[in-house]
């Protein structure tokens, strides 16, 4: 596939590897964090982290939505399934999130609940339409990339006047994550791993653009390189964070220049304003309830906002004890530091929201990872006997 | 979650809409997001909406870099 393939290419990658090899400084210790789930993914499906020496380590972020949504939100779409008898749309990644008493909303499906997968908040007002006798509720989850359709679709619903369609908005922002990691008071009592360099979202930096990260470099003194999902994309990133740090720079660099600029989708941005507002605070698994981290549907759409329409109320729900989510999301634990781990816990039977997502540390690290977990077990083994 | 697919652009339909060609695959898409589209333009598309247009000279020119980088410039020296 064009602009895909040619940036998987190995003979580059090998390349970039000695690179970043050749440039890092045998005496110190690099730790780059990459904020979003689809640099994760990349990271272990491509071995990136194989090819970089073992003084450069990447620490995963909690950008993946579905990890970070909360089992209280899921448990208020299971509730609009089961008990008020609504079709309720979402995307599929949200399908499998683990929610309380066991339930999912595919097990709420299971139970009989009209749950129904969409590729596009369009299908699901397309769902509306077609059933002006039942309530559709789509489950809007997803950071600033996902968020203009969710605005397009309810500025549609409105203008046609789709009297049954709302939308439980789970909306959540790039920017108040980071500035979570760097100085929340929780995260400074659970405590967080020293940081060197972010690699910056690509999809959500189409939308808002580079500049919001300006403030990270200046504020907080630490690199920001924007970079593509592709693993040469990441690789290149990581070189151009090994240079800022050795240089002692801290700017916003832009890798991925071939889609995002500094100003993001201006459009995008208008239209997400005219429809959305800020939440006063979200809860966050794993980074805990974050001030102005969120978004909920404005005023003038209220008729379309399904925690208005049902008079929902949110309900905070506590983790399984025994999941190290919270920890692996703020970067402080690894996948394999669980106990849960690749027993309990795994990709078909998800404890924990890091395991329900392919972008997840967890899945992304069962998948591709534990095999060379094995391995390393393995050699230490034949090293002993 | 966040992921988009590179996609060209195969004609511009009413309504916002356009048929776009993802590697021989073609699929009806909003282009309600970006302004100014035309037919061979590359998009980026996300859960069936055009987010930001693919730029084929800064591509080659990220390529370009990552293959310098890859030159041991001290090594030719």
């Amino acid at each position: 596939m064009k602009y895909v393939d040619e940036f998987r290419d190995a003979a580059l990658a090998r390349g970039l590897a000695a690179a970043i090899a050749r440039e890092a400084d045998p005496a110190r210790r690099y730790h780059f964090m990459e904020f979003c789930g689809g640099h994760t993914h990349a990271i272990s499906r491509y071995g990136v982290a194989d090819l970089l020496p073992a003084n450069v380590r990447m620490i995963h972020g909690p950008g993946c939505p579905v990890c970070v949504l909360p089992i209280g939100r899921i448990d208020l779409a299971i509730g609009l399934a089961l008990e008020r008898g609504v079709i309720l749309c979402s995307y599929g990644d949200t399908m499998r999130v683990p929610a309380s008493a066991g339930r999912s909303l595919l097990r709420a499906k299971a139970e009989g609940a009209d749950v129904r997968m969409v590729y596009s908040a369009a299908d699901a007002l397309r769902i509306a339409r077609a059933h002006p006798e039942r309530e559709v509720v789509f489950l809007a989850i997803g950071f600033e990339t996902t968020t203009p359709p969710t605005a397009l679709v309810l500025r549609e619903a409105r203008a046609l006047g789709v009297a049954n369609f709302s939308v439980l908005c789970n909306h959540v922002l790039t920017p108040a994550a980071i500035v979570n990691i760097l100085e929340s008071p929780e995260v400074r009592t659970l405590g967080t791993v020293p940081l060197d360099g972010f690699v910056g979202p690509a999809h959500v930096s189409t939308v808002i653009g580079t500049e919001p990260y300006e403030f990270f470099a200046q504020e907080y003194r630490k690199p920001v390189v924007i970079a593509g999902f592709e693993p040469l994309d990441v690789m290149q990133a990581i070189l151009m964070l090994v240079r800022q740090v050795n240089e002692r720079r801290c700017v916003v660099e832009n890798q991925f220049s071939r889609v995002v600029d500094r100003d993001g989708n201006v459009k995008a941005q208008a239209l997400v304003a005219e429809v959305f507002e800020l939440r006063r605070e979200f809860e966050w698994r794993g980074l805990g309830t974050v001030p102005y981290s969120a978004l909920r549907i404005r005023d003038a759409f209220g008729a379309h906002d399904a925690e208005r329409r049902f008079g929902l109320v949110y309900q905070a729900v506590p983790d399984n004890k025994a999941c190290e989510c919270g920890a692996i999301l703020r970067g402080l634990k690894r996948p394999v530091d669980c106990k849960l781990f690749g027993g309990a816990c795994t990709p078909e039977t998800p404890m924990g929201s890091c395991m329900v997502s392919s972008e997840g540390a967890c899945a992304a690290h069962y998948s591709y990872g534990r095999f060379r977990d094995r391995e390393a077990a393995g050699a230490a083994e034949a090293l002993r006997a | 979650m966040c992921l988009a697919i590179p996609a060209r652009i195969v004609r511009l339909e009413p309504g916002d809409q356009a048929l776009i060609d993802v590697g021989g695959i073609r699929k009806q898409i909003s282009v309600a997001l970006v302004d100014g589209l035309a037919p061979d333009d590359w998009v980026v598309v996300h859960v069936g909406y055009a987010l930001a247009r693919l730029d084929p000279a800064a591509a080659a020119a990220t390529l370009a870099t990552m293959a310098a980088a890859g030159i041991d410039a001290g090594a030719l020296a």
